[in-house]
């Protein structure tokens, strides 16, 4: 299980929050994720044999969101 | 396949460009809509309305690419309402109204984020505080720059004058003053030595340390701080998550109620409008805001909220219960006076420290202190007991350290010549701890604390805030409390309590209909913290408050117990300010529906107002002390 933090540019309505933490938490092998409204910050737990930081950064920015910054940690 | 698959991947590009360039789009937006204007003033026929209606639709797309992408994860969004009605305009011939409503729209986005960016920009400074890298000395002496998120416990760290200390951990080699005021409040500089504790966020004003690291980046006492104010500024108030609750259902519902207008007036440019007028705007970002500005803004000044909840708690408190040691008074002891029934004063003293060496308790390390000021070598002890609120005791009980109800407890009857001690001992102020073996007292010790500077004014300003009425609790007897609680404005003084005690005072109230704000170390208090409407935790040093109160203050002085209160009673009078607001600009665009004079484009102005009128309204937060 690994961890990953991404910094997003500034968000705006709380229901952006709502949509990325719904299209990440679809995605298999994550197993929990939290957006940090104010922070602009995506929290997650997720398995890196199912899946890997840089998509899940990817889901992020399908939605039109830029990811500035990735940090992984096991 | 594949082309639906490279189509999605060009509306993604594109919906990040728009999300990216919001300035640009609206820009673009706005230069259009003027020139289809002056095109029409100057009667060139269609020219003019076919500009507009590129507008429209230019301003529509990036809105309609993100109500989809909202749709897709079952969210009916702000976007999707004016979506609708922008087609509908368009539809109906009415393209400067979708051009006009996107325009507002869109740069009323801008205005938001900038705006927004502004009531977060106090813990933005705090989070760019944050140690980034560290000087990690190596297995053969050289020393490598590594980032913060790579070092271990037990790494070993060089930190140079001037230079930010990294992690929190012991000092290894070195010496040198540090200023922590990040930390614990304290602003002047603080010795540090072999041995001693340093924490991550704090400066080394002068000399060089090797640090050997204990916890870094977000395991640090100060991530841990910028961890809790992140999570606090999005956990919101009662009334706040209500909102939330309600705009998820206002949404959906605006847009059923424009159908329904719709299919009994069959009146589409009414249907759309309702749509945009209906928008919640004001509403989902007004009490949020207000949460961001005000606990940003007290974390700036070392009080960190847990949230929005702790800040409606704390403003709707009418009973202050505080702890005496460590809170009211400074909680550092010191021994006042010694006095002895047995012959050889110093032998008995040097028994009693060695004893309360292994003890944390704020007495026990006065007479620590008193002893290695003395210079008295401390010899192994006894195995004790603590027995909580009395005192240490050994397994038969031939060995007793702790205050006058431990030796009652125990059958040890107390000499006139030692009760005499006690009372006026006690009547000074100080507590008492007596040392007895074999059933008679060898030696007493006067302990005594002193009242917190400030702490009459702090007391007094909150008396003009809403606090009505202030306890303070404590273990130590009435004599000593009486003492401290004179020249205070205390209403009530509970003495001689264990620690249990102070949680059923605090429940007691609470039955009452008090709402009670606990202030204590968070040490032996946890429980009274806990149960409180709301737990201060001040003067415990900051990594033990985090865990247990609902509202730490990083500098324990009542001055910020003050500002706290102040703070928290501003933030909530805004966030009722802030829904005042939003309700009532929905109410009077409807109003102005019925009698005919808002439009789908004012409609939207008026909308846009709002939310900055509310974002205005919460950084006003910014500005209060």
């Amino acid at each position: 299980m690994k961890q990953a933090i991404m910094k997003l540019d500034g968000l705006t309505c709380p229901s952006c929050m709502q949509k990325i933490e719904h299209a990440v938490y679809g995605v298999n092998g994550v197993q929990d994720v939290k957006v940090l409204f104010n922070a602009a910050k995506l929290k997650t737990h997720f398995d890196s044999a199912a899946t890997s930081a840089d998509d899940l950064a990817n889901v992020v920015q399908e939605l039109g969101y830029t990811v500035k910054s990735i940090k992984v940690k096991d | 396949m594949s082309t639906s698959s490279s189509m999605s991947k060009e509306v993604t590009k594109l919906n990040l460009w728009y999300s990216q360039n919001p300035g640009k789009t609206s820009a673009v937006l706005a230069v259009l809509i003027v020139i289809s204007f002056g095109l029409d003033l100057l009667h060139l026929g269609t020219v003019g309305p076919v500009i507009m209606y590129i507008a429209g639709v230019f301003g529509t797309i990036p809105i309609a690419i993100r109500a989809w992408s909202a749709l897709k994860m079952k969210t009916i969004s702000i976007e999707l309402l004016v979506t609708i009605a922008c087609i509908g305009a368009l539809g109906i011939g009415e393209p400067e109204e979708a051009a006009i409503v996107t325009f507002l729209f869109l740069f009323g986005n801008v205005l938001e984020a900038r705006t927004l960016a502004k009531t977060r920009s106090a813990v933005k400074d705090l989070t760019a505080m944050a140690p980034e890298q560290a000087d990690v000395v190596q297995e053969d002496g050289t020393i490598v720059a590594t980032d913060i998120d790579d070092i271990d416990e037990g790494d070993q760290v060089l930190v140079r004058p001037g230079g930010q200390i990294p992690v929190d951990g012991k000092v290894l080699k070195g010496s040198g003053s540090a200023i922590e005021s990040m930390i614990t409040g304290e602003a002047k500089p603080v010795e540090k030595e072999v041995g001693d504790d340093v924490y991550a966020g704090s400066t080394l004003d002068s000399g060089a340390l090797t640090v050997e690291t204990s916890a870094a980046g977000e395991d640090s006492t100060f991530g841990q701080i910028i961890d809790l104010v992140e999570n606090a500024q999005d956990a919101q108030a009662p009334v706040a998550r209500f909102i939330d609750k309600f705009a998820t259902y206002y949404t959906p519902a605006v847009l059923v109620i424009a159908l329904l207008v719709l299919i009994v007036s069959r009146n589409i440019s009414l249907a759309i409008t309702m749509l945009v007028l209906g928008c919640p705007g004001a509403l989902v970002i007004g009490a949020p805001v207000a949460n961001v500005a005000g606990i940003g803004r007290s974390a700036s000044n070392g009080i960190l909220f847990k949230g929005g909840n702790a800040v409606a708690a704390l403003a709707g408190a009418d009973t202050l219960m505080m702890d005496k040691t460590g809170t009211i008074t400074t909680g550092k002891m010191n021994v006042n006076e010694t006095k002895t029934f047995t012959t050889d004063t110093d032998q008995a003293f040097a028994e009693l420290a060695a004893i309360e060496a292994d003890s944390s308790h704020p007495l026990a390390n006065a007479i620590v202190a008193e002893s290695k000021k003395r210079g008295i070598e401390l010899n192994a002890a006894p195995e004790m007991t603590t027995i909580k609120g009395r005192g240490l005791v050994n397994a038969d009980e031939t060995i007793l350290a702790g205050n006058p109800q431990l030796m009652a407890d125990n059958g040890v009857v107390l000499p006139a010549a030692v009760q005499e001690a006690v009372t006026a001992a006690q009547n000074a102020g100080n507590s008492v701890v007596l040392y007895a073996k074999d059933g008679t007292v060898q030696l007493m010790v006067a302990v005594g604390d002193h009242v917190r500077p400030g702490a009459a004014a702090g007391l007094t300003d909150l008396k003009k805030h809403g606090i009505k009425r202030i306890v303070m609790l404590t273990g130590d007897n009435q004599a000593a409390a009486a003492q401290i609680a004179s020249g205070l404005p205390i209403d009530e003084v509970r003495a001689e309590l264990l620690p249990q005690d102070k949680l059923t005072i605090v429940k007691e109230a609470q039955d009452k209909g008090a709402k009670v704000a606990f202030v204590g170390d968070g040490i032996n208090d946890a429980p009274a913290l806990a149960t409180a409407d709301v737990g201060v935790g001040m003067g415990g040093g900051t990594a033990v408050a985090l865990d247990t109160a609902d509202v730490v203050l990083v500098k324990a002085d009542f001055d910020t117990l003050a500002s706290a209160v102040r703070t928290a009673k501003g933030t909530t009078r805004v966030t009722t300010q802030n829904i005042v607001i939003a309700v009532g600009t929905v109410v009077l665009l409807l109003l102005g529906l019925l009698v005919g004079i808002v439009q789908m484009g004012s409609g939207m102005f008026v909308h846009e107002a709002s939310i900055l009128l509310v974002i205005a309204n919460a950084l006003r937060l910014l500005r209060n002390k």
